[in-house]
Formats: C-alpha cells, structure tokens, sequence
C-alpha cells in the first residue's frame, strides 16, 4: 500500500477505468468504420474550409474533416455528461497566456510530427509504427524536462 | 453511420478523459513533475486496449461494417521534422499540461480556461501549415 500512496495520491481506480474508456472511445471507430482517430488533425481539417495551401488540402484531410467534427463533438460531450452527472466543475488556475502559448506550440509540434498524445501516443503505438515510437519518446521525455524545469521557476 | 460511431466513440474517449481528471492541466503536470503518475496509468490502460483491438479485430472480421478496410500500419518515415515537431509539442505540454484531446473534452466539462489552448492550437496549427505550404511537398 505504501507503494501504491507514493507513486498514486489520489488512488489509481479512477486513472485505470478512465484509460479503459480511453481505449473503448479510439477502438469503437475502429471496429465500426476501420477508422484511426488521432485528435490533432482535426485543427488541420478545420483550415480546410479556408485555406487553400496544400498542406491543408490533401485528400485525406478533404475525406475526413466531415467525421473529425463528430469525434470532437462526441469529446465535448464526454467531458460535459461526466461533469454533469458524476463530477463537479474544475476550473484550471494555469494562467491564459501560458495555456495559450502552450497551446500555440503543440498546434505547431503536433502538425510538425504528424500527431499528439492519442495519434501518436496512442494510435501510432497501437499500429506498431517506428515514428510513432520516436515521437512519443521524445515528446514525453521533452515534457517531463520542461515542467520540472518550470515548476522550480513559475509556482502556481 | 460514419458520424455517428466517430460520436460515440468521442463521447467515450471524452468521458474517460473527464473521469481521469486528464481535463484538468493541473493532474497532467502532476504527472510530468512525477509527483502522480496516474496520466501513465492512463495512457498505458488505453494503449493496451487499443493494441489489443488494431492488431486482433482485423484478424476476425474482413471488412469493418461501415468501411472498406481496417487502416493498418502507415509506415511512414522517422524524419528531422518528426524529432523537432514531437520537442516542440513536448515544449507545450510540459508548459501547461495540455493536449489536444484533453484541452476539448474539458471545455466540455466546463473547464473554460481551456479555451485559450484550443485557439493556440488552431492559431499553431495556422502558422506551422501556412510556411509547409509555401515549400514544395516533398521538401525535407
């Protein structure tokens, strides 16, 4: 049990039925349509529309943007009826202009190596793909460096 | 029949997103300084399950019923970009805890804040495919 406290302070159920329904959530497309799902790839489809550099309009992107929209919706609404029906709200204290540049960067990363967390992380392992195992690599040992780093600086 | 399973699956992701508490920046960099290590939990639980259903459902069924094939391994390339690209999204995760998937489904939960990553992440995605447009397509 000691073992379990120091490495899991708020317990570990929650974190392994909430990685079970993680998975659930990326393979229901799967069976059904045959479809991989990664989430970053849905800020390119949404630039489809309107940009006309070929970087946002390969086919795939033209194919797929229909469906992205229904998978980002389906998120929302995930977070929503959880909050809803067996949570309370949280309200992040990170401050905006740290969200915002972070999330400038992970626009920017993400469209740079071809996915994130569940494209790459999660996906891309799945399928067995070696570029996906580079990525996923280097950008959690990048994120470990960098919060431990700034978490000496910035205390919040 | 696409839209709606990309839903439900989103709605389950979304949701085990929220139960994790990985909507909230604050438990993703728990994790990150290596005070939690719960989001490891998280992210290995979901490769598991997801391992288990790429590599055996195509094995059983031919053809997914509402598509022609299951997508199989892509093969791409490991290129500069992939190493720079995956430091620079490393960068922005370790800043403030967010990722894609994350940072949507906790605008759901009401997470607000969030939606300053959101935009940063469509702005990021702008600026980073507006200059790859400017090169030809098979520049490296």
């Amino acid at each position: 049990m000691y073992m379990l406290e120091t490495f899991f302070p708020l317990g570990m159920e929650h974190y392994l039925l909430g990685g079970v329904l993680v998975g659930v959530g990326i393979a229901i497309p799967f069976i059904m349509t045959g479809l991989v799902v990664g989430v970053s790839s849905f800020f390119t489809a949404v630039w489809s529309y309107v940009h006309q550099g070929w970087f946002f309009q390969t086919d795939w992107y033209r194919r797929s943007r229909g469906w992205k929209w229904s998978l980002v919706a389906g998120l929302v609404s995930g977070g929503a009826v959880f909050t809803l029906f067996f949570g309370t709200t949280v309200v992040t204290a990170v401050p905006w202009w740290q969200l915002f540049v972070a999330g400038v960067l992970v626009g920017v990363g993400t469209r740079m190596s071809g996915g994130c967390t569940s494209g790459h992380g999660i996906c891309g392992l799945a399928s067995l793909e070696k570029v996906s195992l580079v990525a996923t690599g280097t950008f959690l040992t990048t994120a470990i460096v960098v919060a431990l780093v700034i978490s000496k600086i910035l205390v919040w | 029949m696409v839209k709606i399973t990309m839903y439900i699956g989103g709605l389950v992701f979304g949701f085990g997103l929220a139960l994790a508490g990985a909507t909230q920046p604050e438990i993703v960099l728990s994790f990150l300084r290596l005070e939690d290590f719960g989001l490891l939990v998280v992210i290995a639980t979901a490769l598991l399950v997801t391992f288990v259903v790429y590599q055996g459902v195509p094995r059983l069924l031919k053809k997914p019923p509402y598509g022609e094939e299951f997508d199989g391994h892509d093969g791409f390339p490991v290129t500069r970009r992939t190493i720079v690209g995956a430091v620079i999204f490393g960068i922005g995760w370790g800043l403030a805890g967010i990722c894609p998937a994350t940072s949507l489904a906790a605008l759901g939960t009401g997470n607000w804040p969030l939606l300053y990553a959101v935009v940063g992440m469509l702005l990021g995605t702008l600026i980073y495919g507006s200059i790859r447009s400017q090169q030809d397509p098979t520049h490296s």
